[in-house]
């Protein structure tokens, strides 16, 4: 199998610290949004809803899914997903605003 | 070479023999025919109903059935063509037995996912038949599913969606094997400018069926949850929006058209090459139109929409992305024909079914035009024009690509050798009834006849008899096509592992490879399509004994 491109990547393993540390991170986040959903904001109830969810996936993405340690190619294919998602909901959200 | 054994006599994993060493196996190559067989069985099914539906129509009122089994039947050909045999078609089949011998490796990167992708495949087929026979029959809303007719209607809506859900499981993770192995699996001195181009056009493809693959899904799951449970997702009364269905829809159904032409591009820049003696035109512009209209392909879904009531912004820009896949297309297509220019060509069936591809899928990429144009859209929207169209670019594309891989790759799959003069009569054939057959619904879509009608006014009944002969024409031409390929077996004429003087891995290795492709560790070259090597050896009629 070493002619394969297989053998060119290496595994990383994260520390249960280091686990630790973010699933308390993503805790402290989940329970950052119960506590804003007591707030009301008006028109940035949702964007702030959404900001912390996003921060949430990302932390998940980064360090559960070992993202951080890939390598460039499986950073660019869940970009270009990320991007692809963001299109396609966007045009239909676009059609929806102006009809 | 002689003394090794195929994948035929070896199984894998080692040690089973028998049915079990087939439906248990973990070899792409056995797998690749395995779905040639299920595929083959489908196809047969669909272009029957096909021949019916068209036996129905060639003359006025009733014909030989009545109009719900005739919207029933245009239904099950519909789906069994799209989702089993257009869009699994090339890739499963051609796709898994060549994409990893021609990156040079010994299978895909997840074999048993391989092998479950098929079962995915076979219980979706299950499913499908099944839903013909228990409560009201199968689902008379054509292939699209358009809500509020797929909610409201009895018949079995929510068991077709869910059999062509499982199939979009299917290709989704063959797509995700071919792109996995595509990145891993690839020999170390395999550059990404040194990929046949049939693996480069696969990849697109998995790319494409990776992304839009979930959201068919997601919307047959969301129309199985209205049946059920009516939330009102898209009814208007309750806060839904029905043209959300149709952006749901066409946001995986029109990227699956790239799924179905892509690979069929790729088999044809395979085969043109080969046959013309002559180093393909425009490697790069190739790829690189393979990846542009896989990306520009995903952003045009709406084109299917415009009288639907979407909005004016949305229609125009739609229109405007609609003329931008013509680009990637077109390069594809001059690239094709420039590499012919000069070349030493030599006629196969092949290379005959490859330029019947050319011609046929021209016609229909520019009558894309005419539909992706606003106006002329409204003209002819959901007339038979759009049938005619839409033919030409996946029957006269992607169907000929498809016969025309299989004679290419025939003798390599199977080790034996096919007659030429059959093969060419059968092409041809097929050919002259497409044309019959499809040229006459571009003339009744103009003159205002709609598709999916049961019946018509006297003034298309001519149109209607042309198109119905030439459906037989065309029929009859792909029986003598199968039957001379099914009768190279009894002829038993030994393939060698080059018939065709070709470049590709996949001609290094015996006819029928290996259980793990390569015998020795192979030579790979600095560009696939380099035939210095090959210009003095005899043509391949000379190699076959048949002209």
């Amino acid at each position: 199998m070493d002619r394969f491109n297989s053998e060119r990547s290496s595994h990383h393993i994260l520390g249960y610290r280091q686990l630790a540390a973010v699933l308390a991170g993503l805790l402290l986040l989940t329970g950052v949004t119960v506590g804003v959903s007591y707030i009301h904001m008006g028109f940035f109830n949702i964007p702030v809803a959404l900001l912390i969810a996003c921060t949430k996936v990302t932390l998940v993405l980064l360090f559960f899914m070992h993202l951080k340690y890939e390598e460039t190619i499986i950073k660019l294919s869940f970009i270009g997903t990320v991007i692809v998602l963001v299109t396609l909901i966007g045009f239909t959200f676009w059609d929806v605003a102006f009809r | 070479m002689s003394e090794t054994h195929s994948f035929y006599e070896i199984s894998s994993p080692p040690g089973m023999t028998g049915i079990k060493s087939w439906l248990l196996t973990h070899d792409h190559k056995r797998l690749g025919l395995m779905y040639l067989a299920a595929i083959f069985f489908w196809f047969n099914v669909a272009m029957i109903l096909g021949l019916l539906i068209r036996t129905e129509l060639m003359s006025q009122g009733r014909t030989i059935m009545g109009p719900e089994l005739y919207n029933s039947f245009f239904t099950l050909h519909g789906v069994i063509m799209i989702f089993l045999f257009v869009i699994p078609g090339i890739p499963a089949i051609f796709g898994n037995f060549f994409l990893p011998i021609q990156l040079g490796t010994d299978d895909v990167f997840f074999p048993r996912l391989n092998l479950f992708s098929w079962y995915l495949f076979m219980f979706g087929g299950l499913f499908a038949i099944i839903s013909l026979f228990v409560g009201k029959g199968f689902p008379d809303t054509g292939w699209t599913f358009y809500v509020p007719f797929s909610i409201e209607v009895d018949t079995n809506v929510s068991l077709t969606v869910m059999a062509a859900f499982i199939l979009g499981m299917s290709s989704l993770l063959t797509g995700l094997n071919f792109v996995t192995t595509f990145h891993r699996m690839r020999d170390k001195s395999m550059g990404l400018m040194q990929i046949p181009l049939f693996t480069w056009s696969l990849y697109a493809t998995a790319w494409v069926q990776i992304l839009a693959t979930p959201v068919i899904s997601i919307t047959f799951v969301l129309v199985v949850m209205e049946r059920l449970l009516s939330i009102g997702l898209f009814d208007p009364a309750r806060g839904g929006d029905p043209i959300l269905y149709q952006h749901l829809f066409w946001m995986y159904s029109h990227p699956a058209v790239y799924i179905m032409i892509l690979p069929g591009m790729g088999v044809i820049s395979e085969i043109i090459p080969v046959f013309s003696r002559k180093s393909i035109f425009g490697y790069k512009a190739i790829v690189w139109s393979s990846m542009g209209i896989a990306i520009a392909g995903s952003l045009v879904w709406a084109h299917h929409m415009y009288t639907s009531g979407m909005s004016d912004v949305s229609v125009f820009v739609f229109s405007l992305l609609t003329f931008l896949v013509a680009i990637p297309s077109a390069v594809k297509v001059f690239s094709w024909v420039a590499t012919m220019y000069k070349g030493a060509i030599e006629m196969t069936p092949a290379l005959l079914l490859s330029l019947m591809f050319i011609y046929l899928f021209s016609v229909g990429g520019l009558t894309g035009l005419v539909l992706g144009s606003v106006g002329t859209n409204i003209h002819v929207h959901d007339t038979y024009f759009v049938v005619a169209h839409f033919h030409f670019v996946m029957f006269g594309g992607t169907g000929f690509a498809f016969f025309a891989a299989l004679h290419y790759w025939w003798p390599k799959m199977f080790g034996v050798m096919y007659r030429f003069r059959p093969a060419y009569v059968g092409a041809c054939l097929t050919a002259v009834g497409f044309l019959f057959h499809y040229v006459p619904m571009f003339i009744l879509g103009i003159q205002g006849m709609p598709r999916r009608y049961y019946d018509y006014l006297p003034q298309y009944e001519t149109g209607n008899f042309l198109a119905g002969f030439g459906g037989y024409l065309l029929c009859a031409g792909i029986v003598i096509m199968f039957a001379n390929l099914l009768m190279s077996f009894r002829q038993g004429v030994a393939a060698p592992a080059d018939p065709w003087g070709a470049t590709t891995l996949e001609w290094k290795v015996p006819s029928p490879p290996p259980v793990h492709n390569f015998v020795k560790q192979p030579d790979i070259m600095e560009f696939p399509y380099d035939f210095s090597g090959i210009g003095n050896q005899p043509g391949a009629g000379a190699r076959t004994g048949d002209r």
